[in-house]
């Protein structure tokens, strides 16, 4: 059955690429940092089973000290230039955008092809990896396509594919990072705490204070977790079901509903949702790594106070 | 008893965060304090932090498409995009990024949420024509402009993805809600959950909808000092020369 671990192999390849790559640009004076960097993300990819579990932490501590240490540096290996890139855009015109669009659409014939036919049903692919598995699948297929139509140098796309890692740099992993800092909370009892802390400070008689204080909760708590998984089961636990369903008798698929899109907001808001706030910053080359947390937060903040109206109107009004 | 302790670990993320230590620090640091505080030992606190890492190698993944859309962008995928939103008549910032928000929206809600997202179509599409919209609207972008052009461009992505996919019955979010409930004895089915993501699904488009026409008329009522939309001929890495600013435009002032 084609899983995850086949997507592990495929991505422990591209960080290797990445690696040898660094290892050989004479013009970024830190690649000897770089090349351990994506070498040790290349190894998580393909050995990190093996490693148990101190392994891999001792693994996590040699990425942290290494961009702690500031060994990661950009090489200034030459890509095209803007005038050639003006002339290949001219050349091969609006044909460019198919390969572009190739990830998208594997992902999109892919999915309705796994739902419809019977490949659902054959084993073939693991259900719960389809998404990336098809991911994957697309990049091949874009590649392939890539080198027979414009044939560039064999190392061209890991070239590429290396320029905009290193712009990347340390924040690529951060989500990674976030995530196993996340379970670390968990182990350490930090979701149980907040919702006794969030369970105590109740208002007595007030429907909407107690609204409030879910939603707010939900979004707070999203936002030290930068996850709004992580904050619903503690708030649900801790207000949701115990005040607003069982004592007040609000509409149980509303609180549930609105209760985790109210954490959404909070996603929109916090660096630690690193994958949607902090990685883009640096894919798009901005200058404040917190400018799209800055473009969200005006939207944040009056769908929040929507998500706390629909909240209290459709589950305790209607 | 409630061990208050490990609360100490948040504060320290908000702290190094707010200080712009290295994040990666930051969370290191965060994870073995709270860990200990928390009364594990040191080594298991190194073994949950690596357990966790491990598991959660698949969001790490999304690099694969590197290699192809830097591939793209050596043969001039930016500057096509730009050239399309360039030949295009009536298309501005606001318009273009409103018509994304709507199909990210609906495509989220149909559960193709990875057909977009900020590496494979952000990075590449979006943001260039978002860019080259803006041109057309304001003229040459200064650096702050076109940062401010690109964050909207990631920020609309995000909204849309968020606010459509828990239309969809099949995702993680909504099987969470049920499950969470069904602990507590209660008995939802997906449907009656995801229905309830409509309403917020239309709010978020209408606010997000509104600010994206009303940054459309900011680009326009600041007219950069060099004037004049010229062909876009710029790109990644090397986005346009920081003009000289006298003063922050009235429109700036508003936003901060």
């Amino acid at each position: 059955m084609i899983d995850l671990h086949w997507l592990y192999v495929l991505a422990g390849a591209v960080f290797a690429g990445f690696a040898i790559g660094s290892a050989r640009d004479a013009t970024n004076r830190k690649r000897l940092g770089n090349t351990a960097f994506w070498g040790l993300i290349a190894f998580s990819f393909w050995f990190g089973d093996f490693l148990g579990d101190i392994g891999n932490g001792v693994l996590v501590l040699a990425l942290v000290a290494i961009t702690g240490v500031h060994l990661l540096g950009k090489g200034s290996k030459a890509s095209t230039s803007v005038e050639e890139r003006e002339g290949f855009s001219e050349r091969y015109g609006n044909k460019l955008f198919l390969p572009a669009l190739i990830i998208p659409f594997t992902a999109f014939v892919g999915t309705l092809a796994f739902n419809y036919t019977p490949l659902k049903v054959s084993g073939l692919i693991d259900p719960k990896s389809v998404t990336l598995i098809l991911l994957g699948l697309g990049v091949i297929i874009a590649l392939i396509i890539c080198y027979a139509w414009l044939k560039p140098a064999a190392t061209a796309s890991v070239e590429e594919g290396r320029r905009l890692m290193d712009s990347i740099g340390w924040a690529a992993v951060l989500p990674q990072m976030l995530a196993a800092l996340g379970a670390v909370f968990a182990a350490a009892g930090v979701g149980t705490t907040i919702g006794s802390l969030a369970g105590s400070i109740i208002p007595e008689g007030s429907v909407f204070l107690a609204v409030l204080l879910y939603a707010l909760g939900m979004v707070v708590f999203t936002m030290i977790m930068g996850n709004a998984f992580a904050a619903f089961p503690v708030m649900i636990a801790a207000i949701g079901v115990p005040i607003l369903i069982q004592q007040d008798g609000g509409n149980p698929a509303v609180i549930g509903a609105v209760g985790m899109l109210a954490g959404f907001c909070g996603t929109l808001m916090t660096p630690m949702a690193a994958n949607f706030n902090i990685v883009p910053a640096a894919l798009l080359e901005l200058k404040n790594q917190y400018g799209v947390i800055r473009a969200q937060v005006p939207t944040a903040i009056p769908l929040l106070i929507a998500n706390i109206l629909i909240l209290y109107v459709a589950g305790f009004l209607l | 008893m409630t061990n208050y302790l490990p609360l100490i670990g948040i504060a320290l993320v908000v702290i190094g965060f707010a200080l712009r230590f290295n994040p990666l620090l930051v969370v290191a640091v965060a994870a073995i304090v709270t860990g200990l505080l928390g009364g594990m030992d040191f080594l298991k606190v190194l073994g949950t932090l690596g357990h966790g890492f491990n598991e959660n190698r698949y969001v790490t993944i999304i690099y694969i498409v590197l290699p192809v859309i830097g591939l793209l962008e050596r043969y001039g995928l930016q500057q096509r995009a730009r050239a399309l939103i360039t030949q295009m008549r009536g298309a501005t910032t606001g318009r273009l990024l409103l018509l994304y928000l709507g199909f990210r929206q609906i495509l989220s809600a149909v559960g193709l949420m990875s057909v977009a997202g900020q590496a494979q179509t952000v990075r590449p599409l979006v943001a260039p024509m978002a860019l080259a919209a803006a041109e057309k609207q304001h003229g040459e972008l200064d650096e702050d402009t076109s940062d401010r052009v690109k964050s909207m461009a990631a920020a609309t992505d995000n909204v849309g993805l968020f606010f459509g996919e828990d239309i969809f019955l099949a995702i993680a979010s909504i099987l969470l809600i049920q499950g969470s409930l069904k602990s507590f004895g209660i008995e939802l089915t997906p449907l009656q959950l995801s229905v309830w993501a409509i309403p917020t699904a239309i709010c978020a488009f209408l606010i997000h909808g509104a600010r994206l026409l009303w940054f459309d008329r900011q680009l326009k009522s600041s007219p950069s000092l060099s004037g004049g939309g010229g062909p876009a001929k710029l790109v990644e890495g090397e986005y346009p020369p920081s003009v000289p600013r006298t003063a922050t435009s009235p429109a700036e002032a508003r936003e901060e």
